[in-house]
């Protein structure tokens, strides 16, 4: 199976159902996705699949080949992307950090959505499970990245 | 998180000021930092016999800290680890301000089993909000000596005394001669110096880098997905493994109904028994989980002599009305005058009960353990821990090996509040340390979020029995508490007979209030799960207990229950002064019900609590939507005496309000048949985003011991949202969490 991952086609061996979650950590060792439930719950494993905030421990990986993944490791390639990070920093809103690649990963599908978001829209958008709390730093970053865009 | 064993295990004051113990040792020093600098590890058997020997102190030996390279960063070998406190940034400013190098010139690493790094009296933890305030003065102590050896290597360099150099960050400067020197160059020359005895410290109203909001050094790695965590870790040739556990602690797996249909499976290595669990390995770990999954075991009853049964009649329900009906006298924690006189002369006397429910701890990261056994019988293993050297100590045990042939790896950690400490069949490594065994390989073991649930080791369920007694002026003359249950310093250390569990009554006992006559107990009572430390511990409940009972004073003497709080604080100027600026921080206190520009109906509550060594004040605004409540704003006070990073205190607050919150609101393990109800975050709610209040922090430096931050935030808040929501509502919840009660508007 074929499928393209940050710009490049990579060819993967899994069953068909596999999550695509864990072809990408465990198959092609990329793993800044992270696995929190495995029932698409709390948002840690958010990849953009053609732009659209996906939960991949949910996604089979069949259902997505050929069609654009992103994930956190080429989210400075993009410029939404790479301003959601400096938000981040400047807002220094990771504690442990463990949800933060899929929080990055929501931002940045909501602002090449929405570049200038209410704050309803950032709600409806953000809705991954931080158990640090870090839920006003991470609001406080996507409309600082939405400022700047 | 062991404020209970403050005592034995902490005193700042008590902490070496790190000397080397004789001048034949400081060559020995010396040569060592030199080996450090040029990025070599001490050798094993020199670390071996180092460890050895007992004359090392904590803190003292530089090179087990440090190493400064050429291009001038400095690498940190931290005793504590990272889970997103922000502990490795503060070592870095403490360190940094000594050395004179800037914070951001740092990597931090957590340090490996040694005696250098028991720093918390004597032992090495992560937890209790210990770190910085333990090791403060020895981490001064430490970048001040490096400096000085920097110093005198530049003096040599420079042919001038060291008397006519200063630093400026990373640099020795001859400012007479208008030359300067970099660290990077000089750490070589001055690895070769004696270390001294000690170093004057830098004057704190000189401070660059203490108590300033120095930026973290783990956030872009955390924000662009590169952070390592344990869950993370590859080990060349490894399997990895999913295990399926007993639904009730004791059971063993009997016979396997599709053992064949399961190697079958793709990617399937083997199907192995472990105690209390079958695990498969698998090349994939997607692969190995749905085989184990698939697998249908047959579970055999637990033997008689099995430790820690979960009887398989097991209800929290029913514990509930265990601890309610378990009756005293207790063992006392607090007693002072003559409660039982001052109640019988009281003018009135009032009795609540109060609950809390057992808690998961929810951290995002799923356990995992990752164990590699080595061809010279050695052993390495990646794990989430916040105790190397006891994780080293039992993966020795269980590997039957001795403890210094056991490497531990300690990579960050995606939250702990206590998840990582050492708690029987709650930790995954004696499982991957077996695994890597008998398979004759590497074995990465992931624990999915389903089987945490149900082998978490949990916050305990607590109950509390409150009467006090209010004189004809409407204040309280006496005050007493039964509490009831177990708590975790009891389970896993122990608690003298006769005398009460500390972190059974921390919260309720040793409060700051006036009240004249005070009796605190606890009434034993064990809890049939495995139980832990849970962020603030006790106090997490406890404190919710004891605050919203005197707000219940507060009403049956006809008072304010801010007013009471200041009246009762009045001879402790540390608390009043704190309550007074959360009074000022939320815009001066009203309690309400009041009406909001919004429409809503809105009502304020307020708590104190006095944990790890911090003070905390704490009001919180609420109102009520469909019939649950809806904060909208917590407004915090802290006093950690004094501070190190403003910004990371803010941080660590808002995220104790959340997981405060979160538990006041929402969360409860409910147990019946003897297994957990919810296996997934989807039936064990968490605060979302939407839920999150406006947090708003003062940090007031009394002055006073340093304090600790990690986990102070919390316990003010179940009370000040239960307390607000009493004043909103009349109605008096006793029993969290609140989701359990309909609430109606006044
Ligand atoms: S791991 Fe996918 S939503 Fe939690
Ligand atoms: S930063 Fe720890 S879970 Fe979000």
């Amino acid at each position: 199976m074929e499928l393209n991952i940050n710009g490049t086609t990579r060819s993967v061996e899994a069953e068909a159902d596999t999550p695509l979650l864990w072809v990408l950590r465990d198959e092609l060792g990329m793993t800044g996705t992270k696995y929190g439930c495995g029932v698409a719950q709390c948002g840690a494993c958010t990849v953009l699949v053609d732009g659209q905030a996906t939960r991949s421990c949910v996604t089979p990986v069949e259902s997505v080949a050929g069609m654009a993944i992103t994930t956190i490791e080429a989210v400075e390639q993009d410029p939404v992307g790479r301003r959601v990070v400096e938000a981040w920093v400047a807002a220094q809103a990771p504690q442990c950090g463990y949800c933060q690649s899929g929080q990055v990963m929501a931002a940045t599908s909501l602002l090449k959505q929405t570049p200038h978001p209410s704050d309803e829209d950032i709600a409806a958008a953000m809705t991954n499970l931080c158990r640090c709390g870090t839920y006003n730093a991470i609001a406080a970053a996507v409309r600082q990245a939405a400022a700047q865009g | 998180m062991m404020d209970g064993l403050t005592p034995a295990l902490f005193s700042a004051a008590q902490l070496p000021e790190g000397q080397p113990v004789n001048l034949s040792r400081r060559g020995v020093l010396g040569a060592a930092l030199g080996a450090l600098v040029l990025g070599v590890a001490l050798p094993r058997g020199a670390a071996r016999a180092q460890a050895a020997a007992p004359a090392v102190q904590p803190g003292t030996r530089i090179p087990a800290f440090l190493e400064i390279r050429q291009d001038g960063s400095v690498l940190l070998k931290s005793p504590f680890i990272e889970g997103g406190q922000g502990v490795d940034t503060a070592m870095a400013q403490i360190v940094g301000e000594e050395l004179d190098a800037d914070p951001a010139r740092f990597v931090v690493e957590c340090a490996p089993p040694g005696p250098d790094y028991a720093l918390v009296n004597g032992r090495r933890i992560t937890g209790g909000s210990f770190s910085v305030r333990s090791a403060y003065p020895a981490m001064r102590q430490l970048g001040a000596r490096a400096r000085a050896m920097l110093v005198q290597a530049a003096a040599t360099r420079l042919g001038v005394p060291a008397a006519e150099l200063t630093t400026e960050p990373g640099k020795v400067v001859h400012a007479a001669s208008g030359r300067s020197l970099d660290y990077g160059a000089l750490a070589a020359e001055a690895a070769a110096l004696p270390v001294p005895e000690t170093a004057p410290l830098r004057a704190e109203r000189d401070f660059r880098y203490i108590g300033k909001p120095v930026a973290r050094l783990d956030v872009r790695a955390k924000s662009t997905g590169r952070a390592m965590y344990s869950i993370d870790v590859t080990v060349e040739g490894m399997l990895q493994a999913a295990v399926q556990h007993a639904p009730r602690l004791g059971m063993e797996p009997g016979a396997f109904a599709n053992e064949a249909e399961v190697k079958a499976m793709p990617g399937v290595h083997s199907i192995q028994r472990l105690p209390g669990a079958v695990a498969v390995l698998a090349d994939r770990w997607w692969r190995a989980r749905r085989a184990v999954e698939t697998l249908q075991v047959g579970w055999t009853p637990p033997a008689a002599d099995a430790r820690n049964v979960m009887p398989a009649d097991f209800s929290s329900a029913a514990h509930h009305a265990v601890l309610a009906a378990a009756t005293g006298p207790g063992n006392p924690a607090e007693v002072e005058g003559d409660t039982a006189a001052a109640l019988r002369s009281a003018t009135r006397t009032i009795e609540a009960v109060y609950d809390a429910p057992f808690l998961a701890h929810g951290q995002l990261e799923p356990p995992s353990a990752t164990a590699r056994w080595n061809a010279d019988g050695t052993l390495d293993l990646w794990l989430p821990n916040q105790a190397p050297e006891m994780f080293q100590a039992v993966a020795a045990r269980v590997a039957g090996i001795a403890p210094e042939q056991v490497k531990i790896h300690s990579p960050l950690l995606g939250g702990f509040f206590g998840r990582h400490f050492l708690y029987d069949s709650a930790n995954p490594f004696p499982q991957a340390i077996q695994l890597a065994k008998e398979v004759g390989r590497p074995v990465k073991l992931i624990w999915t979020r389903e089987e945490e649930f149900l082998r978490d080791a949990l916050r305990p369920m607590g109950l509390a029995r409150f009467r006090a007694g209010i004189g004809p002026d409407g204040m309280p003359v006496a005050l007493e508490a039964e509490a009831v249950g177990e708590g975790p310093i009891g389970r896993w250390f122990g608690t003298a007979p006769g005398k009460a569990d500390p972190s059974a009554v921390e919260g309720i006992a040793e409060k700051p209030y006036a009240i004249p006559n005070r009796r605190v107990v606890q009434v034993p009572l064990r809890h049939p799960p495995i139980i832990s430390f849970w962020r603030s511990v006790g106090h997490s409940m406890n404190d919710f207990f004891y605050e919203a009972f005197l707000d219940e004073v507060a009403e049956a003497g006809g008072q304010d229950p801010y007013q009471l709080r200041l009246r009762l604080l009045a001879e402790k100027p540390r608390h009043k002064a704190l309550l007074e600026a959360v009074g000022e921080l939320s815009g001066g206190w009203k309690r309400g019900p009041y009406d909001a520009a919004d429409g809503t109906k809105r009502a304020r509550g307020v708590a104190m609590a006095s944990p790890f060594g911090s003070e905390v004040a704490t009001i919180a605004e609420v109102s009520l939507k469909d019939g649950a409540v809806v904060v909208h704003d917590v407004w915090v006070a802290v006093d950690p005496g004094r501070m190190v990073n403003p910004a990371i205190i803010e941080a660590q607050v808002n995220s104790a309000v959340a997981l405060g919150l979160s538990s006041a609101l929402l969360e409860e393990v409910v147990y019946v048949d003897g297994v957990p109800q919810a296996r997934n975050f989807d039936n064990y709610p968490i605060l979302t985003p939407e839920r999150m209040p406006r947090v708003h922090v003062r940090i007031v430096e009394s002055g006073a011991p340093m304090g600790g931050i990690g986990e102070p935030g919390l316990p003010g808040v179940p009370p000040a949202v239960v307390n607000a929501v009493a004043a909103l509502t009349g109605q008096r919840v006793r029993s969290l969490p609140l989701a359990k009660t309909r609430l109606g508007a006044v």
